[in-house]
């Protein structure tokens, strides 16, 4: 199982916990991740990464085992430690506002 | 014995105020959705516990919700959690995909961008939401980048109404400094095809035929900061107000000027008359007299902030060029608030009752028309929007 942990405001939205867990068919990566959360999590579609264009939005950041991934490709593998579910995926609300 | 029920959408969340038809003692809930923009909520004219909103973030964009119990509970139409994966379609209440072309598949048209060059339409966020006057299940959204979007099932999906933008003058539309956002929605009672919009910054506009297609009626506004002042389109409109049973006759808080149309907007006249200034945002019409009409002067276009500290209603009994202001119950003095333009609503009881919101976070009401105010709540965050439902 895949374990994501989501920020808070989209907690209360899919009205879950800190983290969820995930079957993930075929390759672990950000793409699938993300594709099994919103089919498991309809609610959550357009608000991760945009409807029409998939990217990631702006104020969201994707971290695990302590490296920023955000902007690696949405196809690149995720680390061994987040396919074998020894750590979490991280959704991260980006610190803004001043 | 009658209720309202005033929907407020703030800054960082969502509230609902209710009052019995006295409006004397109100009770608070909220706020829901804490911690998201909530631009507008809207009753349904045909079931009135059919309550649309919209809730938008900076982190996690746009988010359509909806209540079928008067705003008690709340769910996002289509984002129902699958008990399996697989078994249920995904929710695309939030999706606003623009019509493309169906030769090249590319945009429809660009608008003009700060700079002058042409610019893609991308979708920001909902502004306003309004329900169908005779089906609970057809709804209306205003959004930024500027265009109309209708569902027919409760909001779990939406479809543009592109021909707005398809009628030409889509190249010529801009951004105003908040946006180019389609923010006024009116359905005439009269004529089921009959749709006005307002747009800043490109104007009014009108379906004859239920949406499909638009012209501008611009005709007689007049800004002077734009290059061509009487331009087909181009004029930053604030807001627009129709009395339901006056349905010819439109009334305009534009950038600058109060305005009004007899002739369903082919043509307007100036009748900011005797206002102190004829800046501002909101506009409304009495709910039983439709030449009764009240606007919120503020002072310029860069001091968004009622002037001389002095929070002053006007009303005007003629539909325009004389205005009384109403004050009693209002701050007189060091009051620097805005009334944004969604923030003004009234109700459908004798006598007519007229709430507005604030940047400040209060939500004043009168029961008396305007006669005099008093303060339902003082400290919400900034008022995006007042709406209020009239319960027999």
């Amino acid at each position: 199982m895949i374990r994501v942990e989501l920020p808070q405001h989209l907690r209360t939205l899919a009205k879950v916990g800190r983290e969820v867990q995930l079957e993930v068919p075929g390759e672990v990566t950000l793409r699938s991740v993300l594709d099994a959360l919103e089919t498991r999590y309809p609610m959550l579609s357009g608000t991760i990464r945009d409807h029409v264009t998939k990217e990631r939005r702006a104020f969201l950041r994707f971290f695990a085992c302590e490296e920023d991934l955000s902007h690696d490709s949405p196809d690149k593998p995720l680390p061994a430690e987040v396919v074998s579910g020894k750590e979490p995926l991280l959704i991260i609300g980006a610190i803004a506002g001043g | 014995m009658s209720e309202v029920r005033v929907l407020v959408g703030t800054r960082k969340g969502a509230f609902i105020l209710t009052a019995d038809g006295k409006r004397d003692k109100w009770e608070v809930s909220g706020p829901h959705f804490a911690g998201w923009e909530m631009y507008h909520l809207k009753g349904s004219p045909a079931d009135p516990n059919r309550i649309y909103a919209s809730q938008t973030s900076g982190w996690f964009g746009q988010m359509l919700q909806r209540s079928n119990d008067g705003g008690k509970t709340w769910e996002t139409p289509g984002g129902e959690q699958m008990p399996e994966p697989g078994t249920f379609p995904a929710g695309v209440s939030n999706k606003f995909a623009y019509d493309t072309s169906p030769e090249t598949g590319k945009p429809l048209t660009t608008h003009q961008w700060y700079d002058g060059t042409q610019h893609p339409w991308e979708f920001k966020r909902v502004w306003h939401l309004e329900p169908s006057l005779t089906d609970p299940d057809i709804v209306y959204a205003g959004i930024e980048d500027a265009a109309l979007f209708r569902s027919t099932d409760g909001a779990k999906s939406w479809h543009e109404l592109s021909g707005l933008r398809g009628h030409g003058t889509g190249p010529k539309w801009q951004p105003g400094a908040g946006g180019m956002c389609l923010h006024t929605v009116i359905l005439d009672p009269s004529n089921p095809k009959r749709i006005f919009i307002a747009i800043s910054a490109a104007g009014a506009f009108r379906s004859d035929d239920g949406g499909k297609s638009w012209k501008p009626i611009n005709q007689g506004l007049h800004s002077q900061y734009i290059p061509d002042p009487k331009a087909e389109v181009g004029h930053c409109v604030h807001h627009i107000a129709m009395h339901p049973k006056k349905p010819g006759v439109l009334f305009m808080q534009k950038h600058w000027d109060v305005m009004r149309s007899d002739n369903a907007g082919d043509s307007w006249t100036e009748v900011s008359g005797n206002l102190p200034t004829d800046f501002g945002f909101v506009i409304d019409v009495h709910a039983h007299e439709p030449e009764t009409i009240y606007v919120v002067p503020i002072k310029s276009d860069s001091e968004h902030y009622v002037p001389e500290g002095k929070l002053r209603v006007y009303r005007s009994r003629s539909g325009g060029n004389e205005w009384e202001p109403l004050t009693k119950g209002l701050p007189q003095s060091d009051c620097y608030v805005n009334v944004l333009r969604d923030a003004m609503a009234v109700d459908s009881l004798d006598k007519c009752g007229v709430y507005f919101g604030t940047t400040g976070g209060q939500v004043y009401a009168s029961a008396d028309a305007g006669d005099s105010w008093a303060a339902i709540v003082r400290d919400l965050p900034a008022v995006l929007s007042v709406e209020v439902q009239t319960l027999k």
